[in-house]
C-alpha cells in the first residue's frame, strides 16, 4: 500500500492507529483518582506531542541519516512561527496559508543556511549552524523588531487587516480555524469516569504528523535515503566513487528545515504567538535531546523522544513539594522530609536538572536511545531463540559514528 | 575620531580578555585530550560563583548587642559584626572583605583544579574514543546540570560582587594621550582585568614553552602515540592539563564578577561565543585562540559604535557570527589552525 512493503504498511497502520487514538490512550487514569495528574490526554499537551514529533522527525532526517549535527534548527522553527502569525494577521484566520508560507519560508532559509554550512562537516558544521541560529535570534530581538515585535513577541491584534476574512465586529480576537472549524474546539466524551477530549487542533496536527511520518518512512526506504546513509558512513569513499554528496545533504537539510518550519507554523496556529526565544540555541538543543533520547537514525525514535520529553516536562514541572508529601506520607516523618527534599530538587523548578541528567545518562549508557534500550530489553526476553526477528522499523540504531567525519 | 577608536579598542579589551581566557582553556582541552568540551562555560560560571561564595563566607557575621545604642523601639540595638572583624580588628577585617574578589583567586584555583580532575576522571575520560557529537552532547548535559545546581544554591538573580574600593573609580585615559579630558574614560577594574588576562595567558604559554612538563605536553599534542611509546604516562599529564584549563576558566570567572554580576546562565552565554572564537582562531591553536578572542572582542565593540550602527543596523548583534562564517568559509582551518587537526 502507498508504495510500502508489507511490514512497513503494518508499521504505518500501527502508527496511524496510535496517533488517532492518543486522546483515549493517554487518559488511562480515572478523573478523581490520585493518578489523574499523570494523564496526558488534554489538547494542549497532545498538540505539542504531535508538533514536536514533526520537528524531531525532520531533525532526524538530517542528523539520523547523514550524521550532520545541526545546532541551529530552532531558527527554522522560529521563522516558521513568525511567517504563520503574519499570515494570520494579514490574510485570514484559516491556518492553511500560514502553514504553507511557514514551510516555504523556512525551506528557503534552510536552502541559504545549508548551502553555506554544508561546505564544512563535523563540529564546524555544528558551529556554523549555531552561528546562523544565534544571528537570527539576535536580529529578531533587535533590528527586525518591526517584523518580529522584539521581546514582546508577535501577536494578533484587533486592527489586523485579515483581508480574506469577514470584518470582525465582535470586539474580541478571532480564533484560528480550518475552514471554519476552530482549532480550540473540543468534543468531550465521558466514559467509565474518564474524560476523553477530542480536539480539532490535535487532529489537525496529528494528521500532518502522520503525513510527515509517512514521508520520512518513504525517505528512509528510498535510494535517496540510502545515499544519505552512505554520506554518514563514509563520505570520502562516496566522493571517490564520483558522487557529489553535497546535493544530497543539502536536499536533506532543506527537507529537515521545512519540517521544522511546519512545526513552527503549527505552534503558531495552535496558539497565535511567536517569540524570539523559540529560536534560541537552547531550543535547538532540545530537539537534539529529543532525537538522541529516542534514538537517532530510527524511524520511531525521535517521535518517542519528543513525546517522552514533552510529557516529562509537563508532569515534572507540575509536581511540587505538596504533591510529594502526599506520595511519601507512608514514610516515617524524618525520612519523609528527606525523601521529599531530594525528590523536590528534581521536580517542579528542578525539571531542567532532571533533563540534563537524563541527557547525560542516555549519551553515556544508551547512545542508541530508547529504541536501543527497548531492543536490548526485547533481546533479554527473546534469548534462546536463534535469530532475533527484526522489529517494525527494519533498521537498528548504530551507536557510532554520529557525525560524518 | 581618533579618540572614539581608542575608546572602542579599550572597551573591546575586557570582553576580549574573557573570550581569550575561555577560548584558551577550550583549546588546551581540545588540543591535549581531543575533547570538545561544552561544559567549559559552566567552569567559567563556577569560578565566578567561587568569588560569590568567598564573599559570603567572609561576611559571615554574628549579632552583638550594643547597650549604648537603641533602635526605634527603644530596645538595645543589635549590630552585625563579621567574624573577621572580631578576630582581626575592624581595619584588617574590612580590608579583607573589600578585597574578596582578588582573594577568591586563591580560593578558586584549588577548587577548580579539583572540579577539573573530577570531571576528567569521572566523565570525559570515557569519551576519548567516542565521536565528537557524543562529547558535545554529554558535556552539554553536564553544563545544564552544573547550571541548575548553581541556580538552586544561589538563585536565578545576578549577585553583585563589587571590586575592591581602590579600583572602583574610572581612569581618564584620554588625558595621557593629549585628548580632551573626560572623553576616554575607562574603569580601573577593566584595566586590572586586561592586565590579569595578559599575565595568565603569558604564564600558560611560558609554562608550556619553558618547562619540561610543558614540553612533554606539547609533544603529546603533536603526536600522542609516540610520546606514549617513549614511556611517558601522557594521560596523567593530560589530566593535569584539564585541571589547568579548568583553573584558567575559573579565575577568569572570578575576576569577571565586578564587571558583570554573576548569574547562573553566564557560562552558556560566554560558551557559544567562545566556541566561535576557538573556531575563528583555529581549532587546537593556542595563539590563534588568544588572538581571535581579542580580535572579536574589539570588533564587537567597534560594531556597537553609533556611526557604524547607523550604516548597517543590527551589525553589533551579529558581527561575531558573521566573521565566524566568513572565516570558516575562506580559511577553513581558522586564522592559525594547524594542519591535520579536526579536518574532515
Amino acid at each position: 500500500m502507498l508504495g510500502l512493503n508489507k511490514t512497513d504498511t503494518k508499521f504505518l497502520l500501527i502508527v496511524i492507529f496510535l496517533t488517532l487514538a492518543t486522546p483515549i490512550l493517554l487518559q488511562p487514569f480515572a478523573e478523581n483518582s490520585g493518578l489523574a495528574q499523570f494523564n496526558a490526554g488534554y489538547p494542549d499537551l497532545m498538540q505539542r506531542f504531535a508538533i514536536y514529533g514533526i520537528f524531531a522527525i525532520g531533525f532526524n532526517l538530517l542528523f539520523g541519516l547523514t550524521g550532520y549535527l545541526s545546532f541551529g534548527h530552532a531558527a527554522f522553527l522560529g521563522v516558521g512561527s513568525y511567517s504563520a502569525v503574519w499570515m494570520l494577521k494579514l490574510l485570514s484566520m484559516n491556518v492553511l496559508p500560514g502553514i504553507l508560507l511557514a514551510m516555504v519560508v523556512s525551506g528557503l532559509f534552510a536552502l541559504v543556511i545549508g548551502f553555506i554550512s554544508l561546505r564544512r562537516s563535523g563540529i564546524y558544521f555544528s558551529i556554523l549552524t549555531l552561528a546562523f541560529a544565534q544571528m537570527s535570534f539576535n536580529l529578531a530581538y533587535s533590528v527586525l523588531t518591526p517584523l518580529t515585535n522584539g521581546e514582546t513577541g508577535l501577536q494578533l491584534s484587533l486592527t489586523d487587516p485579515r483581508i480574506l476574512d469577514a470584518a470582525n465586529t465582535s470586539g474580541s480576537l478571532p480564533v484560528t480555524n480550518l475552514f471554519g472549524a476552530a482549532m480550540s474546539e473540543s468534543y468531550k466524551l465521558e466514559f467509565l469516569n474518564r474524560v476523553f477530549t477530542f480536539n480539532v487542533g490535535y487532529y489537525f496536527c496529528a494528521i500532518l504528523a502522520i503525513i510527515a511520518f509517512y514521508i520520512s518512512l518513504r525517505i528512509f526506504r528510498s535510494p535517496f535515503g540510502l545515499m544519505l546513509r552512505a554520506v554518514k558512513s563514509n563520505q570520502q569513499r562516496m566522493n571517490y566513487t564520483g558522487l557529489a554528496a553535497r546535493p544530497y545533504t543539502l536536499a536533506a537539510f532543506v527537507i529537515s528545515g521545512m519540517y521544522a518550519g511546519l512545526a513552527g507554523g503549527l505552534l503558531a496556529s495552535m496558539d497565535p504567538l511567536a517569540g524570539a526565544e523559540r529560536m534560541q540555541w537552547t531550543a535547538s538543543g532540545e530537539v537534539v535531546i529529543m532525537t538522541i533520547l529516542g534514538g537517532a537514525g530510527t524511524l520511531m525514535g525521535p517521535v518517542l523522544g519528543a513525546g517522552f520529553i514533552k510529557y516529562l516536562e509537563n508532569i515534572f514541572s507540575k509536581i511540587n513539594e505538596h504533591v510529594l508529601h502526599g506520595w511519601f506520607s507512608w514514610l516515617p516523618d524524618g525520612l519523609q522530609d528527606l525523601v521529599v527534599w531530594i525528590a523536590a530538587r528534581f521536580t517542579g523548578e528542578g525539571w531542567h536538572l532532571t533533563l540534563g541528567l537524563m541527557f547525560m545518562l542516555v549519551v553515556i549508557f544508551l547512545p542508541g536511545g530508547l529504541m536501543e534500550g527497548g531492543q536490548r530489553i526485547g533481546k533479554l526476553f527473546r534469548r534462546g531463540r536463534e535469530d532475533v526477528p527484526d522489529d517494525g522499523t527494519g533498521n537498528r540504531p548504530k551507536p557510532a559514528p554520529h557525525v560524518a567525519e | 575620531m581618533m579618540d572614539a577608536i581608542l575608546l572602542q579598542i579599550l572597551n573591546g579589551l575586557d570582553k576580549g580578555s574573557a573570550y581569550a581566557l575561555i577560548a584558551l582553556g577550550l583549546t588546551l582541552i581540545f588540543g591535549t585530550l581531543g575533547v570538545v568540551n561544552f561544559a567549559h562555560g559552566a567552569l567559567f560560571m563556577i569560578g565566578a560563583f567561587c568569588a560569590v561564595t568567598l564573599q559570603r563566607i567572609l561576611s559571615l557575621s554574628f549579632d552583638v548587642i550594643d547597650p549604648t545604642q537603641t533602635d526605634f523601639l527603644g530596645n538595645p540595638k543589635k549590630i552585625h559584626t563579621t567574624y573577621l572583624e572580631s578576630w582581626l580588628g575592624p581595619d584588617i577585617g574590612n580590608a579583607i572583605l573589600d578585597w574578596s574578589v582578588p582573594l577568591a583567586i586563591i580560593f578558586a584555583i584549588p577548587v577548580m583544579i579539583l572540579i577539573g580532575f573530577a570531571m576528567e576522571r569521572g566523565l570525559i575520560r570515557h569519551f576519548y574514543k567516542r565521536p565528537h557529537a557524543d562529547q558535545i552532547l554529554v558535556t552539554f548535559g553536564l553544563a545544564i546540570v552544573l547550571q541548575e545546581i548553581v541556580k538552586y544554591f544561589y538563585g536565578a538573580n545576578p549577585i553583585p560582587t563589587p571590586a575592591p574600593s581602590a579600583f572602583r573609580g574610572s581612569f581618564d585615559f584620554g588625558a595621557i594621550f593629549g585628548f580632551d579630558p573626560n572623553v576616554i574614560i575607562y574603569p580601573y577594574w577593566r584595566m586590572v582585568y586586561f592586565g590579569f588576562a595578559a599575565v595568565i595567558i603569558a604564564a600558560v604559554f611560558a609554562f608550556l614553552r619553558f618547562t619540561t612538563f610543558g614540553m612533554v605536553v606539547r609533544a603529546g599534542m603533536a603526536d600522542r602515540e609516540t610520546v606514549g611509546l617513549l614511556g611517558i604516562d601522557i594521560d596523567k599529564r593530560f589530566t593535569l592539563m584539564f585541571g589547568l584549563a579548568a583553573a584558567v576558566a575559573g579565575i577568569a570567572g572570578v575576576m569577571y564578577t565586578p564587571i558583570n554580576s554573576p548569574n547562573y546562565h553566564m557560562g552558556m552565554d560566554f560558551l557559544v561565543l567562545s566556541f566561535v572564537v576557538v573556531v575563528v582562531g583555529g581549532m587546537g591553536s593556542l595563539p590563534g585562540a588568544v588572538a581571535a578572542g581579542f580580535l572579536l572582542g574589539i570588533l564587537e565593540s567597534f560594531a556597537s559604535m553609533n556611526e557604524i550602527k547607523s550604516i548597517i543596523p543590527g551589525i553589533d548583534q551579529i558581527i561575531i557570527y558573521l566573521i565566524a562564517i566568513v572565516i570558516l568559509l575562506t580559511r577553513p582551518r581558522g586564522l592559525m589552525g594547524r594542519k591535520g587537526v579536526m579536518e574532515e
